[in-house]
């Protein structure tokens, strides 16, 4: 839940966890994903379906996963990255403030050509990786190769791209995590054959094909 | 009305006024016929008594005699209630008899934290029931920490006919339905303010209550839905607005987009009390196509000339705060706790607002923020500074040095509550010093056990400081790294203080020892991860029946000393709840729960609470 603002270079060893570096790769599909993110990933998504229900499923997930209150560290995978055991209830904010103020990280995503949104917490994720693993989980279908999203039956390619604040359209991957997460205001996995246009960090260049 | 006064005592004649009313053994019994001087006598008391509003004073009346406490018991129109488990509704309702306004309360605060599990209690139901039959002539509502379900919001819509004003204070368990039934059925409704309440099924089909208002003018002076996650028809919240000629204050949800604020400040320039909801836009930015510019939007809010509070603020697009400046002058309240904006966003609208007693802010503007804050906001009263980032570990915004700016700033304030990473002892001397009005201070000092951050020793001094200068104290709420020491400054010096709130601090039982001996006023008690036991808490047995409530959570406590607290009071219900994972046969008492009560123990209690 906390959102580390110190260089990303340094998260995997603040969380703990082991994850990825937030630095973009060329990965492996399917190398990336740890065991431990896996149930992370779930509950990322349970919990966007679960949030509106007055945030109280959320709350309940926490006081679930640990009442102790000694600093050990986060034993259970599944936790969102955190330096510390986060405990129940501390610091003493209500679920209606947390959740208010925790809802800007919520992004749409759409797919080209798919009827349906879905929605993602971005603060679930430490990187660009297990976004895209996230997605791929989402949208079953396809299968993560070089940084874009395929749909195997026809080799169609999607490539993940956002609107950022300040309405340009841009390819996820360019800016550092962090400043992604800051700036994305919702994701559309676009064929890349309409994506040809989009080039990186060029707002003149960038064509909003809404 | 507090009524914890009262001793409960084993005193025979004219009963006792208590919290939640407590009721004597002389039970108010009408049996007897009352001789005729005995009856003028009655009938001049009541016209006298009617006259007292302050519960205290009720309460003190009524201990007189029996007939000043029968007078009483048929001149009091408020009734409040504390604790919902203190006294049993037909009890409440067999004592006062012609009583218009209701103040429940249910659950204990650390509810709000999670540290209770769902289904607890609190339920509204049994309540409702016994006031529907009571009172038909009730008026006002107002719920805090209740269990209410659609159900009962059904059943209070149709049995009181003259039904005004309702307010549900951090409740759950009702949805849009029964917001629309209250709606539909209760055509005097002046008042329904909803404030962070959590309704079910907000993803489900929603029910469109807003159109369900009586289609001629309404009596609606108060409209607050903030916490409503689900959008509500616009049209018609508009269209009710515009029928709704005394309505003052509107506080409306984030689905509420700018340019329909605008539409609905249109209609109504006369509000005093404006909940803007998102301030954001639809279509970002606001200045294109289809919105109201920034220009439109101020003019807007220069029409309002009564405008004394602002809040919401939800998705702030910080371009659109220029919009405000007109009406900051007047503003004696204003809340930006949702608002995330930096100092430089702040401070132009901070700059004009000379009147403000109420301010909520995000932590995200910074020392320099509150700097600003205390540079022109000399009457403030209230400061409320929440985290943007509630973690143990995120970057702390403000400091010592905000806290400091504003004490000498803010030299009349009287009640502040501070969250942040850490905190040194120094600053809150300072604030002990500048502001002696203070009545309430709670300083949240997220990182556990931090001490002050420049000396390294525990934060009891600055708190010593607190209850030793703050003469007119009366809530406290301490953290950071505090040892034995802070709690013997408290039990010496905090005479006044009513409650306190305690986590993750002191030793040893002496702590609590100390604040259970010397505090004298103490109401209600909750703390959390503290090393006290069962010696600590068979030490404050001379207080609990004078005490609304003792709520302890993994604690030192065992089961062996909270059943000698349940034996030796007999009029205290002692509650150890259990999480779902606990070990039953654990002797160690995660969280406990105890209450003074004459209903003994509730016949709700659910299979995680055991009652000793």
């Amino acid at each position: 839940m906390s959102t580390d603002t110190r260089k990303s270079s340094t998260e995997s060893e603040v969380s703990g966890l082991d994850y990825e570096e937030t630095e973009l790769k060329l990965g492996l599909p399917g190398g990336s994903r740890i065991g431990g993110s896996e149930p992370e990933r779930k509950r990322g998504f349970a919990e966007t379906v679960d949030l509106s229900l007055g945030g109280e499923t959320c709350a309940t997930d926490l006081g679930d996963r640990s009442t102790d209150s000694s600093d050990g560290p986060v034993s259970g995978a599944g936790r969102p990255p955190a330096a510390k055991a986060q405990v129940v209830g501390w610091p003493p904010v209500r679920s209606f403030r947390k959740n208010a103020l925790k809802s800007c990280t919520y992004v749409k995503v759409a797919v080209d050509g798919a009827p349906y949104l879905r929605k993602v917490d971005l603060e679930m994720y430490g990187g660009y990786q297990q976004l895209l693993t996230a997605l791929e989980d989402m949208f079953s279908c396809f299968t993560v190769r070089n940084k874009r999203l395929v749909d195997p039956v026809n080799g169609t390619e999607y490539v993940p791209t956002y609107e950022d604040k300040d309405g340009d359209w841009m390819l996820v991957g360019d800016v550092p995590w962090k400043m992604f997460v800051a700036s994305c205001k919702r994701l559309r996995l676009m064929k890349s054959s309409e994506a040809v246009d989009l080039a990186p960090r060029t707002p003149q260049g960038s064509t909003n094909t809404k | 009305m507090r009524g914890e006064r009262s001793d409960m005592s084993e005193d025979e004649d004219g009963g006792r006024g208590g919290a939640g009313g407590g009721d004597g053994a002389g039970d108010g019994g009408t049996d007897t016929p009352v001789p005729f001087s005995d009856q003028v006598l009655e009938n001049v008391l009541e016209n006298v008594l009617q006259f007292l509003s302050s519960p205290q004073d009720r309460n003190a009346a009524s201990l007189v005699c029996l007939p000043w406490y029968r007078a009483e018991a048929q001149t009091r129109r408020e009734l409040f209630i504390g604790n919902c488990y203190a006294v049993s509704p037909r009890r409440a309702t067999e004592r006062f008899r012609r009583i218009r306004a209701v103040v429940l309360k249910g659950k204990p605060r650390f509810a709000d934290f999670n540290l209770v599990p769902n289904n607890w209690g609190a339920h509204f139901q049994p309540w409702v029931s016994a006031m529907a039959a009571a009172y038909p002539w009730l008026e006002k509502l107002c719920l805090k920490r209740m269990s209410v379900a659609d159900s009962d919001l059904s059943l209070l819509a149709h049995s009181f006919p003259n039904f005004k004003e309702l307010s549900l204070i951090c409740c759950e368990g009702f949805s849009t339905a029964g917001l629309a039934v209250i709606a539909e059925k209760c055509r005097h409704l002046r008042v329904l303010d909803l404030i962070e309440d959590y309704l079910e099924g907000e993803e489900d089909e929603t029910v469109d209550w807003v159109s369900r208002f009586p289609e001629t003018t309404t009596s609606l002076e108060s409209l607050g839905f903030d916490c409503v996650g689900s959008a509500v028809n616009f049209e018609a919240l508009e269209a009710l607005v515009a029928r709704s000629p005394a309505l003052r204050r509107l506080r409306v949800n984030h689905h509420v987009s700018v340019e329909q604020l605008c539409r609905l400040m249109a209609r109504a320039p006369q509000l005093t009390h404006l909940g803007t909801g998102s301030f954001g836009s639809a279509a970002a930015p606001l200045l294109q196509g289809g919105g109201c510019s920034v220009v439109d939007l101020a003019r807007t809010f220069a029409a309002f000339k009564s405008l004394v509070c602002l809040s919401g603020f939800r998705d702030v697009a910080p371009h659109c705060l220029p919009a405000i400046y007109p009406v900051c002058a007047n503003l004696t309240s204003l809340n930006f706790s949702f608002a995330n904006i930096t100092a430089e966003e702040l401070k132009p609208v901070i700059r004009h607002c000379h009147n403000l007693q109420n301010f909520w802010v995000l932590d995200a503007v910074r020392d320099e923020g509150l700097q600003a804050v205390a540079a022109t906001c000399k009457d403030l009263r209230e400061l409320r500074v929440f985290p943007l980032d509630p973690t143990e570990d995120s970057e702390g915004f403000v400091s010592n040095v905000g806290l400091v700016a504003i004490s000498q700033g803010c030299r009349k304030l009287r009640s502040i509550l501070y969250f942040c990473q850490q905190m040194t002892n120094a600053a809150v001397v300072t604030m002990s010093k500048n502001c002696q009005d203070l009545v309430v201070f709670r300083l949240c000092i997220m990182g556990r056990r931090r001490p002050d951050h420049r000396t390294g020793e525990p934060m009891d001094e600055g708190f010593g400081a607190i209850v030793k200068n703050c003469k007119k104290l009366r809530r406290l709420a301490i953290s950071g790294l505090l040892t034995d020491k802070a709690f013997a400054y408290i039990g010496k010096y905090g005479k006044l203080v009513r409650t306190l709130s305690v986590a993750f601090a002191g030793d040893t039982d002496l702590g609590l020892r100390y604040v259970l001996e010397g505090c004298t006023q103490l109401q209600k008690l909750e703390i959390r991860d503290s090393p006290f036991g069962d010696s600590a808490l068979l030490s404050g047995l001379h207080r609990y029946y004078n005490m609304r409530f003792v709520w302890m959570s993994s604690c030192k406590l065992s089961l062996r000393g909270c059943k000698e607290v349940a034996q030796r009071l007999p009029r205290l219900v002692v509650e150890v709840i259990r999480d779902r994972d606990e070990d039953d046969d654990d002797e160690g008492v995660q969280k406990l729960y105890m209450y003074r009560s004459l209903a003994g123990s509730r016949n709700d209690a659910p299979s995680f609470v055991e009652i000793l």
